[in-house]
């Protein structure tokens, strides 16, 4: 893959929760996240990888290992301590994203990448309709034709199997597998080249689990969308995901191939994670 | 009338010097970027926060002894509201006072601009009780401050939207959000939708007062102001065919509607009472 273009190339990405000294920032001293001079902590520690195109890139790790702060950050939803981030769809990954303005951010935010959070009310506006929902991220774009909108908002979410009849109500009377189902219409409205996935099916039960994971393969067969799927369950990786990351401590430990990774795992760690499936 | 109708144990126009020009340059600065919201020390007045401080304090901060003030409250000037600050308006200042649009300099109003159209000679003063249009979008005011920054507005085009989806039509009764000179979006004070197009382009000075939440803006004369609508889905104003005021005959202004219990009538009259007043003394 190394003369392949990525997506998005991610270097040496830090975020940390403290002031930091100089032990932690040469970081030789940091242990399992924390530094134990000055305590800061390292939620990511020096993360680098590499998302290509129409690729599902899985992330598996503990809790506390980092990562959903990736997505966040990613997504802007929280700020980097250091580290680069190029996007291929902006100014032709030239530009270090992390360092643009917060306008530019936003820009990102709204045509460039789509956000499903594990928990929907970090994800959607439960007051307002799901098309409402949808079109926010249109609105976001530019669109200015109420009707457009409303054509989209009904044309995402019967692809996501919710009922156009339903387009009216709010989120907040749905079922958590619905919720789930209107935040990928609402990332997916402005055809983003990058999804990022945070926990999708927690909480789900197993049928709607399987069925959500469907929709979101499918439509990533549809669209050819670069994903980056953040789970702690392997199951769930090995169904969806291309590539694994293996998270501990805020680092990167292990990464290659799904199959390879859970079949033949190299990291003392990543041993333990494939061999305590209940 | 003359200074002998002003309270000598009050500095004229009852703000002392000091705060008064600290206002005025809030203004100038106001004046000076139609549309943005310019944080003032808002004072301390013998009426409560809420009840047209803001305005208030503009209005005494730019009156002078020449001037003639009109105040009016949904259009009434006879409203307690109106009452009481006209009442402190020329204890303290001795001014003189108007009903009549055409013969007022100054115009303090709550809710209503009035019908006839004001000159460039004519300030009119608006009191806001709300006027960040993005704190149905986040109730943190240094987050609105950022979006305002960056014109990001999603959010009020999202409650405009909302209301497209639930009832077929946008539902902003009073206080539809603007667009100033293309850069700012800002409350117009809870105008009805009849108003909102005499802001755009308008010959005379529209200053806004928010005495609570302490934030003063302008719209400047011959300024372009847009009421926020989808391509789809055109600003409209209320529906105003086919009323006529009962009382003086007039068509095509805003009108209150009564209801007469003893006669169990609904009839209508103009909102702007002066207007109405004076369309009557013509006529009669």
């Amino acid at each position: 893959m190394d003369n392949i273009m990525p997506v998005l190339a991610v270097r040496n990405m830090s975020v940390r929760f403290g002031e930091s000294c100089e032990y932690c920032i040469k970081g030789c001293a940091v242990e399992k996240g924390r530094c134990p001079y000055c305590h800061t902590i390292w939620a990511l520690n020096k993360v680098s990888f590499n998302l290509y195109p129409g690729e599902i890139l899985g992330i598996v790790g503990e809790s506390g290992s980092g990562k959903s702060t990736l997505l966040k950050a990613l997504y802007f939803d929280m700020e980097v301590s250091c580290g680069e981030a190029y996007l291929s769809e902006y100014r032709e990954g030239r530009e270090n994203i992390f360092e643009i303005s917060s306008q530019q951010k936003r820009y990102i935010r709204n045509h460039k990448m789509g956000m499903v959070y594990q928990n929907p009310v970090m994800g959607l506006r439960m007051n307002f309709s799901n098309s409402a929902n949808v079109a926010e991220k249109l609105i976001a774009a530019g669109i200015r034709n109420a009707g457009n909108m409303t054509q989209r908002a009904e044309y995402l979410l019967s692809h996501v199997e919710v009922p156009v009849s339903r387009i009216k109500e709010e989120p907040k009377n749905f079922s958590g597998g619905m919720q789930q189902r209107v935040q990928i219409s609402k990332a997916l409205a402005n055809n983003p080249p990058v999804l990022l996935l945070d926990e999708v099916t927690t909480g789900l039960d197993l049928s709607v689990q399987a069925r959500v994971l469907d929709l979101i393969k499918k439509i990533q067969l549809e669209l050819g969308i670069s994903m980056i799927v953040v789970s702690h369950d392997l199951s769930v990786i090995r169904m969806m995901s291309d590539r694994t990351l293996v998270m501990l401590g805020g680092r990167i430990v292990e990464e290659g191939l799904t199959d390879q990774i859970l079949e033949d795992p190299i990291h003392e760690f990543t041993q333990t994670l494939v061999h305590s499936l209940l | 009338m003359a200074d002998n109708n002003k309270n000598p144990h009050y500095n004229f126009a009852f703000l002392d010097e000091g705060s008064k020009r600290e206002i005025r340059r809030s203004i100038l600065k106001a004046v000076a970027i139609p549309g943005y919201q310019v944080p003032f020390g808002s004072r301390e007045l013998p009426i409560g926060r809420g009840w047209g401080t803001g305005g208030l304090q503009i209005t005494l901060s730019i009156i002078g002894k020449a001037d003639v003030l009109k105040v009016i409250d949904q259009g009434s000037d006879d409203s307690v509201n109106a009452v009481s600050i006209r009442k402190l308006a020329v204890a303290t200042t001795g001014i003189e006072t108007t009903a009549y649009t055409n013969e007022a300099t100054v115009i303090q109003s709550r809710h209503r601009i009035p019908e006839e159209k004001l000159r460039n000679d004519q300030i009119m003063v608006l009191q806001v009780p709300n006027p960040e249009p993005l704190r149905y979008v986040t109730p943190k005011e240094a987050v609105s401050r950022k979006l305002h920054a960056e014109a990001e507005y999603s959010g009020i085009w999202l409650r405009l939207y909302e209301g497209i989806v639930k009832y077929g039509h946008t539902v902003t009764g009073a206080d539809h959000p603007v667009s100033v000179s293309g850069r700012y979006v800002m409350n117009p004070s809870p105008i009805p939708r009849f108003d909102n197009p005499k802001l755009h382009n308008s010959d005379c000075l529209y200053l806004f007062g928010a005495g609570r939440e302490k934030k003063i803006y302008a719209v400047p004369p011959h300024t372009d102001v847009v009421s926020l609508a989808y391509d789809d889905y055109p600003f409209s104003i209320e529906n105003v065919k086919g009323r006529v005021c009962k009382l003086c005959g007039a068509t095509g202004v805003f009108f209150d509607e009564i209801f007469d219990s003893d006669t169990n009538e609904h009839f209508f009259q103009c909102s702007d009472s002066g207007f109405c007043e004076k369309r009557r003394r013509e006529v009669n």
